[in-house]
C-alpha cells in the first residue's frame, strides 16, 4: 500500500506536504484577509452605532487606548459634521461570577450615559447572563444616568443600582466595569478635550 | 502573585477543562476504568501541556506573530506538539527508564488530545504572558488530572456496587456519571470573586 | 450508476451504522461544547464535514505516494490545512458563527473522526468512496449535533431553531455542561433501542 520508509523520502515527502499546504494557507489567506479586516471593523462600528447617538465618522479609526487595572479600555470616539457626539468604550471587569466581563459603554460629550452592550461574558445562564439588554431589563436602569451624579454599585452597598436577583455578584461587577469606563473617559477625554484621539491633538468642539 | 493563584483556581475549579469547557473528553471517558491508569495519563498529560503551552507561546511570539504569518498557527502547534510528544518519549526513555514504564504508553494518545492544543491556543487568545501562560496551562492539566482521577474513582465504584440497568451500560452511563460530577463542579463558581 | 449506489451506502453507514458519535463514540469534544442550540450544532456539524470530504479525498489522491512511517503527521499537516481554510472562511464570510464556534473551529485537527477516516479509510480506497465515506460520516456527525443541539435547546431555552416556542427562560441546566452529559446519555440509549428494532427486522 504505502511506500517504503527511508530517509530521505520521509524527509522529501513531510516537506514536500508542509510546503505545499502553507502555500495553500496563503493563498486563501489573501483573498479571506481583506473580507476578515471588513468584518472587524464593520463589527466595532456596528456595536459602537448602538450605544451611541448617530455619527459620521469611523470610529474604529478614532481610538483613544488606556491600559489601566490591567487590561486596556478602548475609547471610540464619534463624531457627526465635525462635533463630537460622545464616546463607546470598551470596558472590562473580571470581577465576575464567571471571571470576566466585556462591555461597550456609550457615553454622551458631558458623561451621560447612553446605551450599554455586553460584548462577552461568562455569567450563569439565566442568572447572571441577565446584564444583557436582550435578557433583562437590567441595563436598562443605566441610560440617561451620569456618573457623576448617580452612585454607580448596589443598593445593598449603598448605591443607586437594582441587582439582578440572586445575582449580585454579576450586578457588582458590571456597575465596577461602567465605573472603570467611566473613569478613563472623564480623567482622559472629558476633562483633557481630548476629542480627537486619531491626531492626540485638543479639539475645540463642545 | 494573587493574580496567579486565581488563574490556578479558575483553570482547576471554576473552568475546569473537561467539565465546563469539554476539552479532552475523547481520553476522559477512554482512560478512565481505573484510577491507577488515570494517574498514569493525568502525570503524562500536565507534562505534556505544559511544556508545549510553553513552546507554542514562544513559537507565536517570536516566530508567527514577526513574519505576520498568524493563519499557520492550527498547523503549526499541531506540528510542535507531535514532535514534541515524540522527544518526550525519546528522551524519558533514555533518562528515565520507570517514568517511561508509568507514563510512556498514554504519550501517543496525548497528541489527539484535544485539551492541549486547545490550552495552547486559549494561552493565546487570553494575550497571555509567557510566565501567565506557564501557570495556565500547569494548572489547566492538573484541573484535567483532577477531572480524570475523581471519574475513575466514581467509575471503579459503579462497577463494583451497582446495578446498572442494560441499555445503560458503558458509553450513556459514564456520561451520566460525568454530567453529575459537572453539576458538582458547577458548585465552584464565583470561588474566584 | 454503479458508483452511485455505492456511494448512497457509504453515506447511509455513516449516518446509521457506523454514526461516529453514537456508535464511534469519537469527537466527542465538539460534540458537548457546541450544542447549546441547534444552529450551533449544525454548523459545527457542516464545518467538520466540510473538511472531512477534503481531506478524505487528499488522502486517498497522495496517500500511496507518502511512506509509511510519516503517514500520520503528513495527514495531520493536510488535515490542519483545510482546517485553517474553514476557519479563514468562516472568519471572513460567516463571523457571527465563527465567533460562537471559536476554538472549537481549530480544533477540528485533532477531531479523532478525521484522521480515524483517513487512516482506516481514505489511505485504502479511491477518490470517489473516500468522498461518500466523509460525506456520510460528516452527515451522521451533523445529525447527531443537530438534534443533541436541538434537544438542548428545546429544553434549555424553550425555543427551536432560535424561535421562542414559550415565554420563559428554559431548564437552564440543559444548555450548561451537565445537560450536554445527560442529554447526550439518553440519546445515546435511544439510538441503541432504535437502532436495535431495526436489525431485528
Amino acid at each position: 500500500m504505502a511506500k517504503e520508509s527511508s530517509f530521505k523520502n520521509m524527509v522529501l515527502t513531510l516537506l514536500t506536504i508542509t510546503f505545499v499546504s502553507s502555500a495553500v494557507l496563503a493563498g486563501v489567506y489573501r483573498l479571506t484577509a481583506e473580507s476578515i479586516e471588513a468584518v472587524r471593523i464593520q463589527k466595532i462600528n456596528r456595536g459602537i452605532s448602538e450605544v451611541l447617538p448617530p455619527f459620521d465618522n469611523n470610529p474604529s479609526e478614532n481610538v483613544y487606548k488606556k491600559y489601566v487595572d490591567g487590561d486596556t479600555v478602548y475609547v471610540y470616539i464619534a463624531t457627526k459634521d465635525g462635533n463630537s457626539v460622545g464616546a463607546a468604550v470598551q470596558t472590562f471587569t473580571n470581577n465576575g461570577y464567571g471571571g470576566r466581563i466585556v462591555l461597550l459603554v456609550g457615553f454622551l460629550i458631558d458623561g451621560t450615559i447612553n446605551n450599554i452592550n455586553v460584548i462577552s461574558h461568562n455569567e450563569t445562564p439565566g442568572l447572571g447572563d441577565k446584564i444583557s439588554p436582550q435578557k433583562s431589563e437590567f441595563s436598562l436602569q443605566f441610560h440617561g444616568k451620569n456618573p457623576e451624579n448617580y452612585k454607580l454599585s448596589v443598593r445593598k452597598e449603598g448605591g443607586e443600582v437594582n441587582a439582578i436577583t440572586a445575582s449580585t455578584i454579576s450586578s457588582k461587577a458590571f456597575c465596577d466595569a461602567i465605573e472603570r469606563a467611566y473613569r478613563v473617559y472623564r480623567e482622559d477625554v472629558m476633562k483633557k478635550g481630548n476629542w480627537d484621539a486619531g491626531t492626540g491633538a485638543t479639539s475645540t468642539n463642545k | 502573585m494573587e493574580e496567579y493563584i486565581l488563574i490556578v483556581i479558575a483553570a482547576i475549579f471554576v473552568n475546569n477543562v473537561v467539565l465546563s469547557q469539554f476539552l479532552g473528553i475523547c481520553p476522559f471517558l477512554g482512560v478512565s476504568n481505573r484510577v491507577s491508569t488515570s494517574l498514569g495519563m493525568g502525570g503524562a498529560v500536565v507534562f505534556v501541556l505544559t511544556l508545549s503551552a510553553i513552546v507554542t507561546y514562544l513559537i507565536q511570539n517570536f516566530i508567527l506573530l514577526p513574519l505576520k504569518i498568524e493563519y499557520m498557527q492550527t498547523l503549526t502547534f499541531i506540528l510542535v506538539i507531535a514532535a514534541l510528544v515524540q522527544m518526550v518519549e525519546i528522551v524519558l526513555k533514555k533518562v528515565s527508564p520507570a517514568l517511561y514504564q508509568a507514563l510512556g504508553i498514554f504519550l501517543p494518545l496525548i497528541t489527539t488530545n484535544c485539551a492541549v492544543l486547545g490550552i495552547a491556543i486559549l494561552s493565546i487568545q487570553k494575550g497571555y504572558s509567557l510566565a501567565q501562560t506557564t501557570v495556565f496551562s500547569f494548572a489547566s492539566g492538573t484541573g484535567f488530572a483532577l477531572a480524570l482521577i475523581l471519574f475513575a474513582g466514581l467509575r471503579e465504584q459503579l462497577d463494583l456496587t451497582s446495578n446498572v440497568p442494560k441499555q445503560m451500560k458503558g458509553y450513556p452511563i459514564a456520561l451520566i456519571t460525568a454530567g453529575l460530577l459537572a453539576m458538582a463542579f458547577m458548585g465552584f463558581g464565583g470561588i474566584v470573586k | 450508476m454503479n458508483i452511485m449506489k455505492e456511494g448512497i451506502q457509504l453515506i447511509l453507514k455513516g449516518i446509521f451504522k457506523e454514526n461516529p458519535t453514537f456508535v464511534l463514540v469519537l469527537g466527542m469534544c465538539p460534540t458537548l461544547a457546541t450544542t447549546s442550540s441547534a444552529i450551533n450544532g449544525m454548523s459545527m456539524g457542516l464545518a467538520t464535514a466540510f473538511v472531512l470530504m477534503l481531506s478524505n479525498m487528499t488522502i486517498s489522491l497522495v496517500g500511496k505516494m507518502i511512506p509509511d512511517k510519516v503517514r500520520i503527521p503528513s495527514y495531520v499537516v493536510i488535515i490542519a490545512a483545510f482546517v485553517t481554510v474553514v476557519d479563514l472562511l468562516m472568519a471572513g464570510y460567516l463571523p457571527d458563527i465563527h465567533s460562537t464556534l471559536g476554538i472549537f473551529i481549530p480544533l477540528i485537527v485533532v477531531n479523532c473522526i478525521v484522521l480515524a477516516r483517513a487512516e482506516s479509510f481514505a489511505a485504502k480506497n479511491g477518490a470517489v468512496h473516500s468522498i461518500f465515506d466523509g460525506l456520510g460520516i460528516g452527515l451522521g456527525f451533523t445529525l447527531a449535533l443537530t438534534f443533541l443541539g436541538f434537544v438542548r435547546e428545546l429544553l434549555g431555552s424553550y425555543s427551536v431553531f432560535g424561535h421562542k416556542l414559550a415565554p420563559g427562560d428554559g431548564i437552564i441546566l440543559f444548555i450548561l455542561a451537565p445537560g450536554a452529559f445527560f442529554v447526550l446519555a439518553y440519546l445515546m440509549i435511544l439510538f441503541n433501542i432504535v437502532k436495535k428494532k431495526f436489525i431485528k427486522k
